[in-house]
Parts: structure tokens; sequence; C-alpha cells
């Protein structure tokens, strides 16, 4: 973990509320995809967790969507506004289980950690599918991103209106691949598990006190016992949850 | 060359910033981000007869200048804090830490407080009989003068450590609490626990914690707990431990003023881990911007 000002030089909307933050300083903090920094924005108490969606030597990625009074008010966060930053915080995915074909599997703002995981995998030689899944065809993005970095995008919509219909699980293809990366809402990483016996991990989203294993507002039941979203994941082996 | 030492119930701290429980956990979150030794102590997480998972998250929502947290006194329990917590704490902690107890009953109070009594490197027990986030016991003992006089009695008989009780500010005049723990042999006072709150999800109309209410804290409180730490003191002779919302070395010097002899610093840590070291580097300047030579004299000086 590491504190530091970073600068706001890109906030940009990129599809329906949805938008991409790019912060310029020090960002070696992040070893490993999956790895999220904690945000403190001006006029509210608690800092607000991002999941990097990539990052190199002196700046760092982040993609939000607007879903309360915090995300709502980074919107008008002007390029130039420095923000104090932890960085490089959490557990992030373990490259080393992808076996011969990972499937990447993200749900709306789920989707973001997933994209620096692809290139990493991809760096690494390895065919890499995603299925991403957005409400509608407006609420999509990354997409093109994914397929540049030559991974094998499939997409699906809630109403249909980009892909096939239904979430992220429904353009999965498990029987073709060899290990799982998620990311995306509870409820939709609690039906992947019930719909496949593949072995994979998925990175947790919870609401954070902290965000560095202080406060213990962030547990979840693991088979060891609690364990803390913000530290000891968020990417959890699903062999670990105690779902 | 200022001063900042005080002294705890007979206890001397190199300065008078205590990191608060449930903000620190057992120090090992904080340990690889700055020396722990420049505290004048911590307080660790509250610490039950048995290991218990705490409360369905969200356990936190955030309010104007603070938080309300629900955590539910979620601890490894007793047994496994002295097997494997406090050596750990030794390796990066040498000085005197504040243990922090709490139960659902009498006995369980007991059990612990003897336990934690044999440990040399506790240097107090601190009391926890505040707590809002738990059912059927915690903020019980705190709310009725005489069972926090029973607590601490019970208490008293198994240990000769220093006895500090922490106080609920739930109650419709503290003091009365304070004088019925100073009645039974406690040696100091902290101050306060979280104030009890509430916040809604206007999208569901429902509390946005599961658990419905949680303890408030941050900047928020402060002005509360600077009331209550005034009207303590003027009630009581033993020492005061300050505790809300302390964010600054400014903060300390206000609380102490007000009649405490050390402070806990808490949600601070949350939102800044180096919180507390930068607290204490800076009471120097501060004090000499005040005219304060020796901390321990301010103590109560506002009164």
């Amino acid at each position: 973990m590491k504190q530091g000002l970073m600068t706001i030089t890109e906030n940009t909307p990129i599809a329906r509320g949805t938008f991409r933050l790019r912060l310029a300083g020090d960002a070696s903090a992040f070893t490993q995809p999956g790895q999220f920094l904690n945000l403190s924005l001006p006029g509210f108490y608690l800092r607000r967790p991002f999941s990097a969606c990539d990052w190199d030597g002196d700046s760092v990625l982040i993609i939000y969507k607007v879903l309360g009074q915090g995300t709502d008010a980074m919107t008008a966060l002007a390029p130039g506004t420095r923000l104090d930053t932890l960085s490089g915080l959490g557990r992030g995915f373990r490259k080393d289980r992808a076996g011969q074909a990972p499937l990447l599997i993200g749900g709306g703002v789920g989707v973001p950690p997933l994209y620096r995981l692809a290139r990493e995998l991809r760096g690494a030689g390895l065919p890499v599918r995603a299925a991403l899944g957005f409400n509608t065809a407006e609420e999509a993005f990354l997409v093109a991103e994914f397929e540049a970095l030559g991974v094998e995008v499939e997409i699906a919509t809630m109403d249909g209106s980009l892909g096939v219909l239904g979430t992220a699980l429904d353009a999965c293809q498990f029987d073709r691949a060899s290990y799982f990366y998620a990311c995306g809402p509870t409820a939709m990483l609690r039906a992947l598990c019930e719909r496949t016996g593949l072995p994979g991990e998925m990175s947790l989203e919870e609401r954070m006190g902290c965000g560095f294993g202080a406060c213990m507002g962030c547990t979840v039941n693991t088979v060891t016992g609690p364990q803390r979203v913000c530290k000891e994941g968020p990417v959890f082996p699903r062999e670990v949850l105690a779902w | 060359m200022v001063d900042t030492r005080v002294s705890l119930c007979g206890v001397a701290l190199d300065n008078p910033v205590i990191a608060a429980s449930g903000t620190f956990g057992f120090g090992q979150d904080f340990a690889p981000l700055y020396d722990l030794n420049e505290l004048g102590s911590f307080s660790f997480k509250g610490t039950t007869w048995l290991p218990r998972e705490g409360n369905p998250t969200p356990r936190i929502a955030e309010c104007p200048e603070g938080l309300l947290n629900a955590i539910g006194l979620q601890n490894p329990g007793v047994h496994k804090v002295i097997a494997e917590e406090l050596p750990r704490i030794r390796q990066v902690f040498r000085k005197p830490v504040m243990a922090n107890v709490s139960g659902f009953s009498v006995t369980d109070y007991v059990k612990v407080c003897e336990l934690l009594d044999a440990q040399e490197q506790v240097g107090w027990l601190e009391i926890n009989i505040s707590c809002p986030n738990v059912h059927g016991g915690g903020m019980a003992f705190g709310t009725d003068p005489k069972m926090a006089a029973q607590v601490t009695r019970a208490i008293r008989a198994v240990t000769k450590k220093p006895l500090i009780i922490k106080l609920s500010p739930n109650v419709t005049d503290i003091t009365e609490i304070a004088r019925a723990c100073e009645g039974e042999g406690a040696d100091g006072l902290s101050l306060i626990n979280t104030l009890l709150g509430l916040r809604l999800n206007l999208k569901t109309r429902k509390p946005l914690l599961p658990f419905v209410t949680g303890g408030l804290s941050g900047p928020a409180v402060f002005p509360v707990a600077l009331r209550m730490v005034w009207q303590v003191y003027k009630a009581v002779k033993v020492p005061l431990v300050g505790i809300g919302g302390i964010s600054s070395a400014e903060d300390v010097i206000e609380m102490m003023l007000a009649g405490a002899a050390a402070v806990q610093v808490g949600s601070a840590n949350l939102i800044n881990p180096w919180a507390c070291p930068q607290i204490i580097r800076a009471l120097p300047d501060a004090m000499a911007r005040y005219g304060i030579s020796r901390l321990s004299d301010i103590t109560g000086g506002a009164h």
C-alpha cells in the first residue's frame, strides 16, 4: 500500500453512467491485476474503493459507474484535481492458476479489473476468452479494448440489445475453459458457482470502511472463518468461500 | 523543548495518543506503515470469551464528517488473542498495550479479564460496556448504573491491572454511570464509545445496515465527546481517556483541556492510516503555539 496525491488527467464518460478516470502519480504499489485503490473525495469522509483497470509506471486507470452521491460528485472533478489516494490495495488474481484456456467473466463495473488480467494473460501467450455482461448496449464498455488484446469476447445484455440475452453467465462456454476469473454483482457470482463446477476465483465487492484491513467492515465468511475483502481479498478462490 | 509525556493510571506514556479499539485491529495492519512504538499505546480489538464472526454486511455507512459502523465485535476470542495476537504484538510493540474487553454477561467479562490479567504485555484493561452493535449485552451494562457497578466490581476482584471502563454516550446522564464505576474501584474511564445512529437507503426505503442501527464516530461526534469529558471530569477523580473524532494535535489539546489525561484516536486511522503518528509529530509545534511546555499540566485546564 502506498499513499500519495494523484492528479486527474482524464475524467470522461465512456458509456451511459460510466466514466473513465485516469490518475497521474506513483502507481508502483500495484503488483497484481485485481488490486484496488481507495480515493479520498472532496466533501466525503470515507474513501471510495475502485479496482484498477490498468496502470503503467506513472498512472492508473479506473472505470466507475455513478451509483451514489460519491460517484456522482466524482463526475464533476476536473482534470488537474489532486486526490489523496491509497494504492496497491488487496490481494489480486492468481495468474498461475489460469491453465491453458482461462475464461474471464465480468458483469457491469466488474469488468474493469479483468482488463489488466486479460492483458497479462495475453502477455504470457495464453488464449483468453471473456464473457462480459451489461444492462443494455448503451452501458457496454471496454469491449473493443478487450478485442484489441486478442481476447475472444462474448457479450450479454439484460435486454438483448447487444450480444446474447441475459447475464454474463449466459455468454459463457464453461466446457471450453480451464479456469474462470470473475468479477461482478454478488448475485451473479453466486449463480456462477451454482451453474458450473469449473475451478476459478472471484473478486468480491463489499462496502468498506478503511480498505486496508483495520475496521473489519468488509468481512466475508470463508471455510477458514471470516476474512477481510479488502485485505485477504478482494479476490478469493471459489473453494475458499463458504457459499 | 516541550514535554509530551503523560501518565495514565500510573503507567507512563511517551505521549497521550492511543489508537482506539476497533480501528486498529491487533496492530498488524499498521506495523508495516510506521513504528508502532511512536504511539502512546493502542487499544486492541474488542475481545470476547468466544470467537465472534460479527454482523452481516454491509457494516459501514457514511455520514457527514463520520461513519456508522455495526461490526458486531468480530474477534478471534480471548484464547486465540493470547496465544496468537499477543506474541505478534510483542514483535512490533514493546510498550504496554491496552486490552479491550467485551462480554454478554458478568461472568464473560470476568473470565476474559482473569486471562488477560496474567499477560505481562497488557498495561490496562479497558472494559467495553458500551458496544451498541450487539444484541443482549454490551451497551446494556453501560446504560444502567447498577449494572455498570456490578461489572466493575466483579472485574475489580480479579485484576490488579489498571481498570478502565469505557462509557456509552447513549445515556441521559453519563456522570451517573461514571460515578458508579469509580465507586466500585475503576482506576480510569474512557469516553465516549459511538453514538447510536441510523441511515436509510432512499431507493429501498430500508435501513442501509442490516443490523439497522450503527455507532456514529468521526469528527461529527467530537463536540459531544468533549462535552461529556467536561462533565465527567467534574464528577469523578479518576483519570479520563478522551475519545471521539480526534483528528489533529489541536483536538488532542482541546480534549485534554476539557479533562482528559490521555486520548484515543479512532476513525481518523481508517481514512488516514498514518493519522496517529502525524498527530503525535504535530504535538510539539501545537503545544509551543499555545504556550504549553508540559502536556500533562493541561488536563482539565479549561475548568
